[in-house]
């Protein structure tokens, strides 16, 4: 309940924040807190910095910038879940960030924060994959932009580097397409046991183009490219797209825990992913 | 130690603080807030609740610091001059309290799901209120607070 | 909903009955709380636990240089520094004369024995100092080996206290034969494997965690003339004679005050490690001390509830009508006995034959230590387990005999002609009317209509299917009479005592020795002594949980304030009558028997001759004109014991979706139609109701408290601890019959644990109502999604056979 000690600096401007980044060895930057701060007060991290980025306003905000919409690291799960932006160009992210922890959390918690804490049963990553999104990551060496495929590693392991700071996700506008979060847990509160992010363009009743990605049915999130191929020219009726999906699980190996071993969620991804997609599509 | 200067409950209180210090443990010992209460460890329970810049957060997952220049409101602050806030009368009205321990932040909530949602369903009540755990109502007269709270702001035209 | 009645304030009428709002209310709205923790004191300490991580261990050494060198820190005390002081906390109820326990220090001494033990004491000038210090405590252990599961422990090695040679604490047995309420059950089960139908069941009731909103914490002030120890309890009255007892204090050097507790459901029974350490610390550093647990260490170290595994044998004729019933228990005491932790199983053993009528039964316990946390009171304590057991083997033995399972438990339970009845169980149920009761319950569930769905969705092979789960109960509670407790060998007796002052203005000064900690005790008091008294509810105090205030009490648990506290006050208000009609008598000059009393006041008969209660106690206040001999007091005391446990009953149906596809289940619909008696206060009976449903369908659909193979409790914060929110059930409906009870003047019955004890069946016999045509015969609670879908798949593999 109490975090060890720390030195604390809330800079204005990113290049301070660089500058903090790199003047220590043992740093953690401070987005929403709502991954951060359960994790100090329980100790399980002990940081001897802390460089909180929440004063740094350029780091807010939603933009188009042509075919793409910019959204800034520190915009809050509810930012994004309200925006029409958003919703008109990207739905996919709007649905997930609604169904982000409780309303509380979503006031303060950051899409770039959750992103880059890229916790196996978060929900944004796999959606922010589906959209081919790309991170915008600042470091001393200055801008690179890495793509989601390769920005998401491994189990909480992110391509931000070591000094590095995650400013901006660049989302290629999916303008229309219909999109739906199916996020499967015992309890509202509960993290995703599994979930599938769908985002589809349906013409003439057909879906013409998929973008379909898995939570926690692997060390991150998953793309199900082959799914997203067996879903092209589907009609858009259950026993259609239950087929197109049937394989999505195949060569997962998803973990085992109290909710349920790795079968189970094999067997949940097939039958979330028919849910997902046909709500997208209709 | 970092100053820090807080609006709480309308008196501009500044204060130096430990880095580490949560927002909860700055009201409570500091500021002497105790009605804002810790129910849990892990960001689940929500029996912290308060108004951060007039949105609901969990006050146990946020640091005193971050705070700084921002006005916050406890479930001390919300009646006047002994008048209750809609809410804390609808509360008592509906026996949606038992322990009362969930309560300060089960009201600090509900009035914010109220201002997203002025005219919100029962599933949209319990969805907006699932940050915040009880286990003595069993949620059904809280709920019933809350359409209360809604309804007679539809009749008056007037938002909690 | 139900329909409540919601007079307005300034409706003339009697209290009883009234939907009064609660007079507790302003400060909790308003956040004027003064829960435990709200609580400082000049000067104060702040204390840190060092908590065991291995569930069995040999304590080698415990280096403590570190820890008291860290800043603010007082002091470190181990096991090696009290041992001397700390006694051994007590069980209060050795339920059979040979019953084994291991000695149970507040802090370890040379091994520990569960995850979670406090091994040392960091007493510091800050919580966050104590807090940095307790991880500079280096403690050297020689992990031991562990027991955990129920069937080993009672097997033999390995001891999860090998000093006792065995697991088994005690075994305690209840046979209708031996006792002479009913026949000998294996007689009746040899008849009915001729010629009727056996079931034979085992059940697992898991192991459950209060998780009352409020962390204990604990204040203690050692430096006035006498202790003062506030606690986060639902029992100040036993905390003080505990204290008492295990450290030797003088009692009446005691006071402990429960401040505002933030509820305890059973969790907050018990005389604590935490608050022997927190009086020691204050005596060791003569300065306040205080301690505030985390939820963490909340989940931990409280105790938790349940743990059971049970094996059953029911024996019926082929015509359903039952006739015997066996229960094994094999119960799970973790690793040492609190308070009352032996006797929980015992309370329900009374209850397994529930509102059917048995020829013969018989119950056996067997109490096992395992290094886990230590079990004892929850909601419910005993009787959840046994109408568990009963509604299942009963809507198991409706769907082998294909009856409708509301025929079948109408057809064996206690008709409404038939009360009082005696039962199989030596128990006399005063009054009910389960007919009534269940007959509102269907028509308010709309009981046909969703068969017709069920079958429909059966028919079309539907995905999702549909069940009902019934449930119908009565329970044991107003914990209790004094003379039976001690047949059972408690400690304890089960009065109640109740004071009331009438003050010179007139206003009514109660004082209880009940311990409400959400219950509304100072509201219903205040209703039941406005009508005795004929003062206006706004008139009357209520004061509690506090023993210098209140220094006679056996507290709140087990569902028995109003029975047995409620009385006491009434008993009080009608002593406080009797003293004051002497005083009007003599004023009035008119004989006492001429003096009616109606209204809070006293008037001769025949006349408009009169006095008010309130002015006869400014008489005796005054005591100018008395009668001669006559103490110059109206006040009065009670002590109630009452005469029998209090029978509650109802009919629980629930609706419940299951998601063949996922396993998901979805709670569509419950009705609950209960009958506790009269009723006090409408409101806080159904808020008790509400409640209590709440916990006891997480029993059945979500929580569980779960160990590692190394004794570590994985399920160790909220997070995976899954108590539900708003967000995971649905409203209610429910509505009460009243069979006032015959065994108390109020007529009134408990509901506190009511709603728990009836609606975990009722969920569990829903889900397996949806699938057993499936072939499902069992899902073992919680009934979570992976459980309910690998059912479905072993079912189907198997081929469908139940």
């Amino acid at each position: 309940m109490i975090p060890a000690s720390f030195d604390y600096h809330a800079p204005t401007s990113l290049q301070e924040a660089l500058r903090l980044l790199g003047s220590s060895g043992d740093v953690k930057v401070l987005a929403g807190g709502q991954s951060l701060i359960p994790i100090l007060k329980l100790r399980l991290a002990a940081p001897e910095v802390i460089v909180d980025l929440g004063r740094i306003e350029s780091l807010r905000g939603i933009r188009e910038d042509g075919d793409a919409l910019v959204i800034g690291a520190m915009t809050s799960h509810d930012d994004v879940a309200r925006s029409s932006l958003v919703a008109t160009h990207a739905l996919l992210l709007s649905r997930a960030a609604q169904t982000v922890a409780d309303p509380q959390v979503r006031h303060r918690g950051t899409f770039g924060g959750a992103l880059a804490h890229a916790d196996p049963a978060g929900d944004l990553p796999a959606p922010a994959l589906a959209l081919d999104a790309s991170f915008v990551i600042i470091g001393p060496s200055g801008s690179r932009t890495v793509p989601a495929a390769d920005f998401f590693q491994d189990l909480f392991t992110t391509a931000i580097g070591e000094g590095e700071i995650l400013t901006e996700v660049r989302v290629p506008k999916h303008t229309g397409w219909g999109a739906h979060y199916e996020k499967f847990a015992r309890v509202a509160q509960q993290w995703s046991i599994v979930a599938v992010a769908a985002t589809v363009r349906v013409e003439n009743g057909t879906i013409a183009q998929a973008r379909v990605a898995m939570t926690n049915m692997g060390s991150g999130p998953i793309r199900a490219s082959a799914t997203e191929q067996a879903l092209l020219g589907v009609a858009v009726d259950a026993s259609a797209i239950a087929a197109a999906v049937a394989d999505i699980a195949e060569g997962t190996r998803p973990p085992s825990d109290l909710n349920g071993d790795g079968d189970y969620r094999r067997h949940l991804a097939p039958v979330l992913a028919r849910r997902s997609v046909l709500a997208a599509a209709s | 130690m970092t100053r820090i200067s807080v609006n709480v409950d309308g008196v501009v209180c500044s204060d130096e603080v430990e880095n580490r210090t949560l927002l909860v443990q700055y009201l409570r010992e500091q500021v002497g807030k105790t009605g804002t209460v810790i129910g849990c460890d892990t960001t689940n329970c929500g029996a912290c609740t308060v108004h951060l810049d007039g949105r609901s957060v969990k006050s146990c997952t946020m640091l005193a610091v971050q705070a700084d220049g921002h006005a916050v409101i406890t479930i001390e602050g919300l009646a006047h001059d002994d008048v209750l806030h809609p809410m804390q009368a609808a509360f008592h009205d509906s026996h949606a309290l038992q322990c009362g321990f969930c309560t300060p932040g089960m009201i600090m909530a509900s009035i914010d799901l109220l201002k997203d949602n002025a005219n919100p369903t029962e599933a949209e009540i319990r969805k907006g209120l699932e940050g915040n755990l009880c286990r003595c109502t069993g949620y059904q007269n809280i709920v019933k607070a809350v359409q209360q709270v809604a309804g007679a702001s539809a009749v008056t035209g007037t938002s909690a | 909903m139900t329909a409540v009645d919601q007079q307005a304030p300034q409706v003339a009428g009697p209290e009883i009955g009234r939907a009064r709002r609660r007079k507790e209310d302003q400060r909790l709205i308003t956040g004027r709380t003064r829960y435990t923790d709200n609580l400082s004191l000049s000067g104060m300490l702040h204390l840190g636990m060092v908590r065991s991580p291995l569930a069995h261990a040999r304590i080698i050494a415990v280096d403590t240089a570190a820890a008291k060198a860290s800043p603010g820190v007082v002091a470190v005390l181990t096991g090696a520094d009290l041992a001397g002081k700390q006694g051994s906390l007590p069980c209060a109820w050795p339920i059979t004369d040979d019953q084994k326990a291991p000695s149970h220090p507040a802090v370890a001494v040379d091994h520990v024995a569960f995850a979670g033990e406090v091994v040392a004491v960091v007493v510091a000038r800050s919580a966050r100092e104590a807090r940095d210090a307790i991880e500079l405590v280096d403690v050297d252990y020689e992990g031991l080996p562990v027991v955990l599961d129920l069937e080993t422990a009672v097997a033999g090695a390995p001891y999860a206290h090998p000093e006792l040679g065995t697991n088994v604490s005690a075994t305690w047995v209840y046979d209708s034969g031996q006792a002479g309420t009913g026949t000998d059950v294996d007689e009746e089960i040899a008849k009915a494997r001729e010629g009727g139908v056996v079931i034979e069941r085992t059940y697992r009731q898991q192991r459950l965690i209060p998780a009352f909103m409020e962390p204990r914490s604990i204040l203690v002030d050692p430096t006035g003339e006498q202790l003062t120890v506030w606690s986060a309890t639902q029992v100040p009255h036993f905390v003080r004679i505990f204290l008492a007892l295990v450290l030797g204090i003088p009692e009446g050097k005691i006071r402990v005050i429960a401040p505002d507790v933030g509820g305890g459901f059973g969790g907050k029974l018990q005389f604590t490690p935490e608050e022997v350490l927190t009086v020691l610390a204050a005596r060791h550093t003569g300065r306040p001390c205080k301690y505030t647990e985390t939820r963490s260490e909340s989940l931990v170290s409280a105790h938790h509830g349940r743990d059971q595994l049970q094996r059953l044998t029911l024996a019926a004729t082929k015509d359903g009508t039952v006739t015997g019933l066996k229960v094994d228990l094999l119960a799970n005491m973790g690793a040492y006995l609190g308070l009352v932790t032996s006797g929980i199983p015992v309370l329900g053993a009374f209850m397994y034959n529930s509102i059917y009528k048995f020829a013969g039964y018989r119950f056996t316990t067997t109490n096992v230590f395992t290094n886990t946390t230590w079990t004892d009171a929850y909601r419910g304590a005993g009787r959840p387990e046994a109408t568990f057991a009963i509604e299942r083997l009963m809507d198991d033995l409706a769907a082998q005999l294909g009856r409708d399972p509301i025929e079948l438990r109408e057809q064996n339970w206690i008709k409404h002609e038939e009360f009082p009845f005696t039962t199989v169980a030596g128990m006399t149920y005063d009054s009910g009317n389960y007919e009534a009761a269940t007959a509102r319950a269907k028509e308010l569930f709309g009981y046909d209509e969703l068969r017709a769905e069920q079958r429909q969705r059966r028919e079309s092979g539907d995905p999702v299917q549909l069940g009902i789960g019934v449930s119908t109960f009565t329970e044991m509670c107003g914990i209790a009479p004094s003379r039976m407790l001690g047949a059972l060998n408690y400690v304890g007796g089960g009065w109640e005592h109740a004071s009331i002052r009438v003050l010179p203005t007139g206003k009514v000064e109660v004082v209880t020795g009940t311990s409400s900690h959400g219950q509304g005790h100072e509201t219903a008091w205040s209703q039941i002594v406005a009508d005795r008294l004929g003062v206006a509810f706004d008139d009357v105090e209520v004061l509690h949980g506090d023993t210098a205030i209140s220094p006679r009490g056996l507290d709140t648990y087990g569902s028995r304030s109003l029975v047995v506290g409620g009385m006491a006050v009434l008993k009080a208000a009608d002593k406080v009558i009797e003293k004051a009609r002497t005083v009007a008598a003599h004023q009035l000059e008119a004989n006492p028997d001429d003096l009616e009393f109606a209204g809070g006041r006293f008037t001769v008969k025949g006349t408009d001759k009169g006095m008010a209660l309130g002015e006869t106690a400014f008489a005796a206040f005054q005591a100018h004109n008395l009668p001669d001999g006559f103490e110059p007091c109206i006040d009065a005391d009670a002590t109630f014991d009452p005469v029998d446990f209090s029978f509650p009953h109802g009919t629980h149906l629930a609706a419940m979706e299951v998601d063949t596809e996922t396993g998901a289940t979805k709670l569509r619909k419950y009705v609950c139609v209960d009958d506790v008696g009269n009723v006090v206060n409408p409101l806080i009976v159904e808020g008790q109701v509400h409640g209590g449903l709440a916990q006891g369908i997480a029993q059945a659909l979500f929580e569980e408290a779960v160990y590692d193979e190394y004794g570590t409790l994985v399920s160790g914060s909220f997070v995976d601890y899954l108590v539900p929110s708003a967000a995971d059930l649905p409203s209610f409906i429910t509505d009460r019959t009243v069979s006032a009870s015959t065994t108390n003047d109020l007529g009134v019955k408990g509901v506190g644990e009511a709603g728990t004890i009836a609606s975990t069946p009722a969920i569990v016999n829903g889900v397996l109502d949806a699938i057993r045509h499936l072939g499902v015969a069992d899902v073992v609670m919680p009934c979570a999604p992976h459980k309910v879908w690998r059912a479905l798949q072993a079912a189907s593999t198997k081929g469908g056979a139940a």
